[in-house]
């Protein structure tokens, strides 16, 4: 653990002192309530975007927890993820609704404009493509999550448009 | 308390003060008592309304009629009008529509609406709006006036069954739990509805999450409960956001926290959010992420009611669940009991979605057939489609053909007609379905989502998808069929949980009702529904325009043609993905297996 933590790369969260404060804050508000580690991952995922190993291992050490533990628990939840992602994250929902409504025509559309696969971001950062679960609007199928904004009822043709918005 | 027949919100703020809101109300009051109205309608003051009014306003409610613009002088006009009337005065509706709400619309007729009755009607950010609709009485009379015991009496009388899949009487649950040895003894609502097509829990905790509050708090003070928890899935966050808005709202009033309105009675609640895993619903793998662990399932006995969250007893129940609870209590088992059938009781909300025109959220009373729930509350099949299943019960239940249309919903026909309640998801699919095509779908759903701990479920639900994908890209065997049948025997006999045991019910009830196309796929090379790739071809007919629009929207650049002449598809350029077919106005793609 203790040598995880002295190779930390220039690039890595913990490595940037505004970002390594709060992580800090992060734990220092939870690091006591039942339950703390998943609280705490949560929280940095949404706050930082990802955990990478060094914060695996600074997580494990400060709530005074194996290593091999934060781990595992990390790699279970798919929400957890251990790289950076692009600046912004496009899903699209692979709920019934969704995959009945049309979804897969859409990810050939994404993927041919973008040039990218599934899973990966594009060169300059700005965009990485997933497939999600269920997001629950799937009265409003196909439905494409960008961010935290939800796109429904989306044809192949209209996808340029909805792309182009965030790849300024 | 009194029964009034309508309520009035006037909107006061300092804007309306200056505008003479006082003397408004005034008025109203005055004018109800002069046309003998005043026991039926309460005047109530509530904040502003719309953003930018034009003038006073109010809104009425049941109805929701919004007025503005009124003027002391036309407060015996409206009066007449409206309460004594019942007629709508049009000149001082407000000119602001709503934005239509595509979810939840009105009720339809066959909806009653239990759970759902408040979603859209109140302001789920403001406390207030739901103790105006009788909120947080049925917590009051259970502090005052019941001892746990009789609370949990009650419960059992309605005939509450859990509403999150399984379908256990809820009140003997809590008696269990009530029951079981311990001073520490936790709460849980599951809000984790994982199950993809399903959003009635969602829409509940963001229009409604002080109902499903209330019914936490009854729970605990009937089963003994000191510390409670929501777990919410990760895609929910408005629900996050509104219930602990909510809670913090109802502690602020004295409605958490020691001695709740008065009583020896403590309880106090926290949200917890998943990071989506599946298998988190199921109840033991759910309690091990909220003790901030890897969520597998373990095996029960023991149940949670005997050792549950941090080895204390613990209740578990569904978002739906909690939220009937304060109507069983206000309105009382009995007439809870009048709804739905011998054994599955009250009413049960339903997330439709797929091909039908409405697609949205429905409450119907439980015993209602599927016809009724798909032809007259969901108004039938989209653009004039034969009906071909309807999937119920997520990617643990089952897919059923037209011949069980009739079959009454609830918790014992459907799992006779092979497939399940599970929470309310209902999918349905028209006549260009491919039912492997769904069953593949559904285990590449599963096979994702198996925690790995048992071998029969990781491995298993694997082998079938393999077989699955075979068979859609037309490499199917002859054998294949038998071997699906004994994988998914094993599967459900081995598997630990819930999640390894309804798995196969995709793939066996696809098997035993369209087993015509699986065959099709195996021994023609075909897939008559016209949907799995590798066994399609499209092909552009005469009646194509030259207009180039869905060379433009191909993917792969597969068409070639001039303006204005017959353009032709590249079929090994193709990927076969019929947006071509979508796009095309002329109707001159067509799609041929
Ligand atoms: C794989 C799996 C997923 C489940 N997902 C949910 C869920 O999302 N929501 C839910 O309320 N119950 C879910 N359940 C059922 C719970 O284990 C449990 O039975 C339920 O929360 C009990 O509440 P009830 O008695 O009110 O139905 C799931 C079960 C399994 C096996
Ligand atoms: S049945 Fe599947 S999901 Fe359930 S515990 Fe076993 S491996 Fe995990
Ligand atoms: S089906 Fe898709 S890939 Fe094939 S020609 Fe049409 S648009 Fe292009
Ligand atoms: S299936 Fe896509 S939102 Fe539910």
């Amino acid at each position: 653990m203790i040598k995880v933590l002295e190779k930390i790369p220039e690039t890595d969260p913990l490595a940037i002192p505004t970002k390594h404060a709060i992580i800090d804050q992060v734990l220092d508000f939870n690091k006591n309530i039942p339950g703390a580690t998943m609280v705490v991952l949560s929280e940095l995922q949404s706050r930082i975007g990802h955990i990478s190993i060094p914060m695996q291992a600074y997580v494990a050490q400060k709530l005074r927890v194996p290593m091999s533990e934060i781990n595992g628990v990390v790699s279970f939840y798919s929400f957890f993820t251990t790289k950076p992602k692009g600046k912004h994250t496009m899903k699209f929902c692979m709920g019934t609704a969704c995959y009945v409504g049309g979804t897969s025509q859409l990810i050939d559309k994404a993927k041919q404009i973008l040039g990218i696969e599934l899973g990966q971001t594009m060169p300059d950062g700005s965009i990485t493509l997933e497939v999600c679960r269920c997001v629950g609007a799937c009265s409003q199928a196909p439905v494409v999550v960008v961010d935290e904004d939800m796109h429904g009822r989306i044809p192949p043709n209209k996808l340029p448009q909805i792309i182009k918005k965030y790849q300024k | 308390m009194k029964f009034y027949r309508s309520h009035v919100l006037v909107s006061i703020d300092p804007a309306s003060v200056a505008k003479g809101v006082h003397e408004l109300i005034d008025a109203l009051q005055d004018e109800l008592v002069t046309q003998g109205l005043i026991g039926e309608v309460q005047v109530l003051e509530t904040s502003q309304i719309s953003e930018h009014p034009e003038g006073l306003e109010m809104v009425v409610y049941p109805e929701g009629v919004h007025y503005t613009g009124i003027q002391i002088d036309d407060v015996p006009y409206l009066v007449e009008e409206h309460f004594l009337k019942g007629r709508v005065v049009k000149r001082f509706l407000a000119k602001e529509t709503k934005p239509s709400d595509e979810e939840l619309g009105p009720p339809k007729s066959k909806e009653v609406r239990v759970v759902l009755r408040n979603c859209g009607q109140i302001d789920p950010e403001n406390i207030e709006d739901y103790i105006i609709e009788d909120g947080y009485q049925a917590l009051g009379k259970v502090l005052s006036e019941m001892t746990p015991e009789q609370v949990i009496e009650e419960v059992i009388t309605s005939g509450l069954r859990g509403r999150g899949g399984a379908g256990f009487s809820t009140g003997r649950k809590w008696q269990f739990a009530k029951s079981a040895p311990g001073d520490v003894k936790y709460l849980i609502c599951n809000a984790d509805e994982g199950d993809p097509g399903a959003f009635m829990n969602r829409r509940v905790l963001e229009s409604d999450p002080h109902s499903v509050i209330e019914g936490m708090v009854i729970a605990a003070y009937a089963i003994g409960c000191n510390q409670g928890y929501v777990y919410c899935r990760a895609e929910y966050p408005l629900a996050v956001k509104r219930l602990n808005t909510a809670i913090k709202q109802a502690r602020a009033i004295g409605l958490f926290g020691n001695n709740i309105l008065g009583s020896d009675f403590s309880f106090d609640l926290e949200v917890r959010i998943g990071a989506g895993a599946f298998v988190c619903g199921e109840e033991t793998a759910l309690m091990a992420s909220i003790e901030g662990r890897r969520g597998e399932p373990r095996p029960r006995p023991p149940f949670p009611a005997i050792q549950g969250l941090w080895g204390k007893p613990t209740n578990i129940n569904n978002v739906e669940t909690y939220a009937n609870i304060p109507q069983i209590i206000s309105r009382g088992a009995a007439w809870f009991a009048s709804m739905g059938t011998e054994k599955s009781k009250g009413t049960k909300t339903f997330a439709i979605a797929g091909d039908v025109n409405n697609t949205g959220l429905i409450e119907v009373p439980l015993g209602i057939t599927l016809r009724e729930v798909i032809y007259d509350v969901g108004g039938g099949i989209k653009n004039n489609k034969n009906f071909k299943a309807v999937q119920t019960g997520g990617p643990m239940g089952g897919c059923l053909p037209a011949q069980y249309l009739d079959m009454p919903v609830d918790y014992e026909s459907l799992m006779s007609a092979g497939s399940i309640m599970g929470s309310g998801g209902m999918i349905v699919m028209d006549e260009d379905t491919c039912m492997v095509d769904i069953a593949r779908f559904f285990m590449d759903f599963t096979q994702d989502e198996s925690c790995g701990k048992c071998t029969p479920c990781r491995v298993g639900t694997r082998r079938i998808l393999e077989i699955l994908e075979r068979i859609c890209e037309g490499e199917g065997r002859e054998s294949d069929i038998e071997t699906l049948e004994m994988l998914c025997r094993q599967i459900k006999t081995t598997s630990l949980c819930g999640l390894g045991q309804g798995a196969p019910n995709p793939v066996e009830s696809t098997l035993k009702h369209f087993r015509s196309e699986y065959e099709a796929h195996i021994r023609e090379k075909r897939c008559p529904s016209k949907v799995c790739r590798k066994l399609i071809h499209y092909n552009i007919v005469d009646a194509c325009t030259g207009c180039l629009v869905c060379a433009r929207n191909c993917p792969v650049n597969a068409i070639t043609g001039e303006r204005r002449q017959l353009h032709v598809i590249d079929a090994e350029l193709c990927i076969r993905c019929g947006i071509c077919e979508q796009v095309c106005n002329f109707n001159a793609v067509e799609v041929w297996s």
